[in-house]
């Protein structure tokens, strides 16, 4: 290894820009080896930017970034350090796959980082005994709170024992205890290994001050720089929370809130919220149990707890979302009920995650949300200015929610639930996120409402500091009210120094007793030995670059087949779906048309009429309906689709056709729908002959002359009894296989956009082109399956069986199946919203499969756009295969070139998809 | 009541912002309305069409000549004269799909009334040509021999002179067909994933629950994304039909296009409750999309837009009988080829609306219970 660089990170002249907002401008800093610092700064001042740049999961615009001795726009040292860098992304795991264990989650990174087998079991067992997670390998990610998420986040970015950890806001929206715990984990990883660097952005003050170095950012500039002495003396605040108030511009600095205004006089009405005995059961897991509180009107009611012990259940249950399993609720003195509209405009509600709409902007979300609670023209214009400028969100009323930082976007779902002016307000984790002086600013208005207009408040927090000022609060755990009471005397009564060493001794007893969550307290305890932490600082095994790169697809496709394992009902979909869609086929779609409705105008009623309209009576094709009377009823009866055609039988009919005038007979056709029509004047010529031999017959003329057609005698091969099923089958087979593995995969890239999961990729050295191989592979199983399944479904239940080389079908399949799942990716790849792949992959496969490429129509006989789409498109090459070896009884040779053409959509696809998934973000 | 209505209304213009945020949603749904539309009907003008057919012929007389110079386009690629020995390996690359195998005295053997016969070998895979092309080659045959016997003075025992003619379409055009129905089968598959894509969108985002706390009722947010997603599906085959398929292939649309256009209305509220329907049933993107595609590609290929209802087996049909796509192909059948007034169509009309009462029905009692399931 080469010498450790002078610095780890240094940065000039670096600017950064979303369009026309400026993120970043003119920023220089420079990190030392070892370092531990903070980044301290408002939401939207460049804090993720900045961070993302120096990990290497966003493009540099401008200016220089180097880290870990090499210039970060360089790939090639973006591939040689990205196993030595740990990113951490922002939001709650985030970067973590919900439906996977913790084990397979730590398991996914470590392989994903080429961590050699052999101790990769015993090294992940070391990281979740030190964070404390080891008793809950087994369980979902998504169903751990979120202390333990971010645990889980930190094990991941450890995994591979990074030079360089960059947490971004790891804390934020975790109860104390699990913070101090979080913190205490880093301070030993790092006194293990002084020579980590670490980085870390939060909204904590606190947290701040245990750091080496403290830069506060605003308006994309180090506005401050220092130790947490220096900063104080500088600024001469007592602590640092202060001290960042201070040093920011003054138009961004709150008014400081003064908590000891009085409450209003409750005016004697009834309470404002009263639940009693409150319980919610999820299965046998009970999320919620007996909660009984009392929270008066005008009050600030605050709701403490570690993530998932229960407060958003409550919270939802109050709102009348969720049915309460056992116990009562009363809002405002009436009991909650789900259907009451009306009390639902006396209430504000803020979840916990961002639930307004992205495609609106910061002025339309409100707007929407002002006319559905019935304001509306100028009162609507007035409120949403006052909320603007309020809330602060004057700037960027025109802005898509999603371009804003998470604070903002706090901020605009308060405005948005106080808008309408509710009695009550429920907040959800309101400020998760939002720096110190936003918050002041944002419990002023709190404050104001509360004391000035008598609105209750129901809010839940993790800053200790919010919680002080509220009138009372409760400490939740497990589902479990631990105490109530105002925040001095919950401090009192544990003689503690402060509301949160109260807090942590309330949980540490509650842990102690056995209820929740216990081993998460194990190494505030004291149980892990420090020696545990040790990273294996021999773990990197030279391996060559192309096993290493074996084993990351190995690793994607690993995950994404546990992933799929675990949702049961979308297996199930995949593959019952196509045997239900083969048997509907096999079934429904038939050509043999019988039973063609006919009605007959009969002008001449003769002998010789009635024996000619016996011929059409007495055929099978044919089912003759009420007579017709004349011509009108002809067009009507058409026209509403009762017949398919009609006969026209002219008077003198008899009289002609003994003279051997040969009398003229209409016919009439519904000539709307092609096909039947088309049957219909087949059937009718046939019977038209049959009648012409009768006569003759009967007239005993047959002999010496010649009839007045040739017969013609068809053959058909391939499908002697003419039956569909037989023809039908193979392009079933076809369809079923592009529409189904497409789909699946389709939403394998786009959706881990959406969910974000997709930053693992851009932060870890796999390239784009391993992760799409190894996130196709498990579709592909799913693809040979489906073919296995439906060829059995054939065979067995149809009778439909390969008369040629069934190897050959099978290799085309396996071919044709990767094509198909490699297009899903291309998709994925383009489109932006998992709507949007869906219907994408749905138009182009289904249509061009059905139309295009032979399923019922040759493909030999299509012309214009429709033959360019066909032959541009894998099916109608698989078709042929499918066919040729289905009725035609071909062996392999005779599909080389279709083969061929098949491997090089499968290429082609994959390549695209490549080439359209870039490795950073913007 | 006018509060529902200004809510529905709200949400539903909300539900244009969406669309029109997605870029790639937007070019899709043109795609679909325009250049598929076109090319699905230019790729197949009749039934048979540009047939590939071959000709053995062992008599190289008149009769067998005529014969082979009268397969000509619309319905045939000009014949082939191929070898005997090549015969069953043409047919198996799928070369030909009709071979006429003409025999040895084929003219002589006709004249003297010995009743010969021309065997023609038939690709029967090609289930939707193999019938009708060899009806198509019968009546070309039965054409030739009359004129030559017309040519040869030769007495014939023709004893009627059938004269057949299909209305409403006179030259049997698939074009016209295949159009409008590309029309209605993009209609069905648009209205039920844009609808329940979006409705499970705004699960996954959390919108729908946000929305259930303000003063906004679930009919109104189903209300809502049926109206705006049915409006603009609505829009867009309205443009399809006037400027695709009447101006731009030129095809005469013989019924009333404003009574179309209200059916498909009719028929949009319909499949976009079933769109919100399979949302409430499904638990994620993944599921939804797996959950549509059976439903949109039965509705597809066994409504009568593809093949015809009739040939269909009985309980097969009497299941898609509840498909509300079942009934607005025969609606627009009728109103569109044949020109049908209400007092044909009115009943399709009722069950539609009725099944897609049913299917508001189910969503809305299931709505909730969803919401419970995801958190």
């Amino acid at each position: 290894m080469e010498a450790e660089p002078a610095t780890a990170v240094s940065l000039w002249g670096v600017q950064h820009a979303y369009g026309k907002v400026i993120a970043l401008r003119n920023l220089a800093l420079t990190v030392l080896p070892g370092c531990k610092l903070a980044i301290v700064g408002p939401d939207g001042v460049g804090k993720s930017t900045l961070l993302g740049l120096i990990a290497g999961v966003r493009r540099i615009q401008r200016g220089s970034v180097n880290v870990l001795g090499g210039d970060m726009a360089s790939a090639a040292h973006r591939n040689e350090a990205a196993p030595r860098i740990a990113y951490m992304p922002q939001g709650l795991g985030r970067n973590l796959y919900p439906t996977l264990s913790v084990y397979e989650n730590i398991d996914f990174f470590a392989r994903l980082y080429t961590q050699p087998d052999d101790g990769r079991r015993r090294r992940i067992d070391e990281l979740m005994r030190v964070t404390g997670l080891f008793p809950f390998a087994e369980r979902p990610a998504g169903k751990l709170s979120g202390g333990m998420k971010q645990k889980l986040g930190l094990c991941c970015a450890l995994v591979h024992d990074p030079d360089l950890l960059i947490l971004d806001e790891p804390t934020t929206g975790i109860d104390p205890l699990s913070r101090r715990q979080f913190w205490t984990l880093i301070g030993r990883i790092q006194a293990e290994r002084p020579t980590m660097t670490v980085i870390v952005a939060t909204a904590y003050m606190e947290e701040a001050g245990a750091f080496d170095r403290i830069v506060a950012i605003d308006d994309g500039t180090i506005i401050a720089e220092g130790s947490q002495t220096d900063l104080l003396a500088r600024t001469g605040a007592t602590t640092l929370e202060q001290a960042y108030i201070e040093l920011q511009r003054p138009e961004r600095r709150g008014v400081r809130a003064a908590p000891s205004v009085p409450r209003l006089e409750p005016d004697g009405g009834p309470p404002a919220i009263v639940a009693e005995g409150l319980t919610m059961r999820f299965g046998d897991f009970t999320a919620v149990d007996h909660v009984s509180f009392r929270i008066e009107r005008g009050e600030i009611f605050g709701f403490l707890g570690s993530n998932g012990c229960g407060k958003t259940t409550t919270m939802k249950m109050l709102t009348g979302l969720l049915p309460a399993t056992e116990g009562r609720a009363e809002l405002l003195g009436k009991p909650v009920d789900a259907r009451d509209i009306s009390a639902r405009t006396r209430i504000g509600y803020v979840s916990q995650s961002f639930s307004l709409y992205e495609e609106l902007t910061v002025r339309g979300n409100l707007e929407l949300h002002g006319r559905l609670c019935g304001i509306g023209g100028n009162v609507l214009r007035e409120r949403v200015d006052e909320a603007l400028s309020r809330f602060e969100l004057g700037k960027v009323a025109e802005t898509l929610p999603d371009a804003l930082p998470l604070g903002m976007r706090q901020r605009l779902q308060l405005a948005a639930a106080c808008l309408h002016r509710p009695d009550v307000l429920i907040l959800d984790e309101p400020t998760s996120g939002v720096d110190p002086a936003a918050r002041d600013r944002f419990w002023s208005l709190l404050l104001e409402m509360s004391r000035r207009d008598g609105v209750t408040i129901f809010i839940s927090t993790h800053f200790m500091n919010e919680a002080e000022r509220c009138d009372r609060v409760s400490l939740m755990h497990a589902g479990r009210v631990l105490a109530v009471g105002a925040p001095r005397e919950l401090q009192a009564a544990r003689k503690a120094a402060s509301l949160e060493d109260a807090f942590v001794a309330y949980l540490e007893d509650a842990a102690g007793t056995g209820a929740g969550e216990p081993s998460v307290n194990d190494e505030a305890v004291g149980v892990v030995e420090p020696t545990s932490v040790r990273l294996n600082n021999n773990a990197e095994v030279a391996q060559t670059p192309r096993l290493a790169s074996m084993k990351r697809i190995w690793t994607f496709a690993r995950r994404e087949a546990l992933e799929l394992s675990r949702d049961r009902i979308r297996l199930a979909f995949a593959l019952i779906g196509p045997l239900l869609l083969m048997a509907a086929f096999g079934y429904g779609i038939s050509f043999d048309i019988e039973g063609l409705r006919y009605a007959a105008l009969d002008r001449d009623q003769s002998l010789e009429s009635r024996a000619f309209l016996d011929q059409f009576s007495n055929s099978r094709y044919f089912v003759e309906q009420a007579r017709l009377n004349d011509d009108v009823e002809i067009d009507r009866r058409l026209r509403a689709g009762e017949l398919k055609f009609a006969i026209d039988v002219p008077p003198g009919f008899g009289r002609d056709l003994l003279q051997g005038h040969r009398p003229e007979v209409g016919f009439w056709l519904d000539g709307g729908n092609t096909f039947p029509a088309e049957t219909a004047r087949a059937y009718i010529l046939d019977t038209l002959q049959t009648y012409a031999g009768v006569l003759a017959r009967a007239a005993n003329r047959a002999n010496g002359l010649p009839a007045e057609t040739l017969r013609v005698e068809p053959r058909f091969r391939y499908n002697q009894d003419f039956r569909s099923v037989v023809a039908i089958t193979p392009g079933s087979i076809m369809l079923l296989l592009i529409i189904f593995p497409a789909m699946l995969t389709a939403l394998g890239v786009v959706r881990e956009k959406e969910m974000g999961s997709i930053a693992n990729v851009y932060a870890s050295p796999a390239t784009v082109g391993e992760y799409l191989l190894g996130k196709q592979l498990p579709y592909v199983v799913i693809g040979v399956l489906s073919y296995l399944s439906l060829l059995a479904f054939a065979g067995g239940v149809l009778g439909v069986v390969p008369k040629g080389s069934l190897l050959a079908l099978s290799l085309a399949a396996l071919v044709y199946v990767y094509a198909a799942t490699a297009f899903g990716l291309l998709v994925s790849a383009f489109v932006s919203t998992q709507v949007a792949a869906i219907f994408g992959t749905a138009i182009l496969t289904a249509m061009t499969a059905a139309h295009y490429s032979g399923f019922l129509i040759p493909a030999s006989s299509l012309e214009g756009p429709g033959r360019i789409m066909g032959l541009s498109f894998p099916p109608l090459w698989f078709q042929t295969i499918s066919l040729g070896v289905f009725a035609k009884g071909l062996d392999t040779p005779a599909f080389a070139r279709e083969l061929l053409v098949l491997a090089a959509f499968a290429l082609g696809f994959l390549l695209l998809a490549r080439l359209l998934i870039r490795k950073q973000g913007a | 009541m006018r509060r529902w209505i200004e809510n529905a209304f709200r949400l539903g213009v909300k539900e244009f912002a969406s669309l029109s945020r997605d870029v790639v949603m937007v070019v899709l749904i043109g795609y679909v309305f325009t250049f598929a539309v076109y090319s699905e009907a230019t790729a197949m003008r009749t039934d048979v069409n540009d047939a590939k057919v071959a000709v053995i012929d062992g008599d190289r007389s008149t009769l067998s000549g005529r014969i082979k110079d009268a397969l000509r386009p619309p319905y045939f690629r000009p014949a082939v004269e191929i070898d005997r020995s090549s015969l069953d390996g043409l047919m198996d690359k799928g070369a030909f799909t009709f071979v006429l195998d003409i025999p040895h005295g084929l003219e002589a053997d006709f004249l003297a009334g010995r009743n010969p016969a021309i065997q023609v070998n038939v690709d029967a895979t090609s289930i939707s040509q193999a019938g009708v092309g060899t009806a198509y080659i019968q009546e070309i045959v039965a054409q030739e021999t009359t004129r030559f016997l017309k040519q040869a003075s030769v007495e014939t025992l023709a004893p009627v002179n059938a004269v057949i003619r299909a209305m409403f379409n006179p030259n049997l055009e698939a074009i016209s067909f295949t159009a409008s129905m590309g029309v209605i089968n993009n209609v069905t598959i648009l209205a039920i994933i844009l609808v329940g894509a979006a409705v499970m969108r705004e699960r996954e985002h959390g919108t729908i629950e946000h929305l259930l706390v303000m003063p906004v009722s679930a009919s109104e947010i189903i209300a809502g994304k049926i109206w705006a997603n049915g409006l603009v599906i609505l829009l867009a085959a309205a443009f399809s039909l006037h400027v695709v398929v009447e101006v731009v292939l030129r095809t005469q649309i013989v019924g009333s296009i404003e009574l179309f256009l209200a059916g498909t209305a009719i028929y949009l509220f319909a499949v976009t409750s079933l769109g919100i329907l399979l949302a409430t049933v499904a638990n994620s993107m993944p599921q939804f999309a797996l959950l549509s595609i059976p439903v949109f590609v039965l509705m597809f290929l066994l409504s009568g837009s593809f093949t015809p209802f009739e040939s269909m087996p009985r309980a097969l049909q009497l299941i898609m009988d509840l498909s509300p796509s079942t009934h607005f192909v025969r609606f627009a059948q009728a109103v569109l080829y044949r020109g049908a007034g209400l007092d044909v169509v009115w009943r399709d009309l009722l069950i539609m609306a009725g099944l897609g009462a049913g299917f508001v029905a189910i969503a809305l009692y299931r709505f909730k219970a969803m919401l419970a399931r995801q958190s």
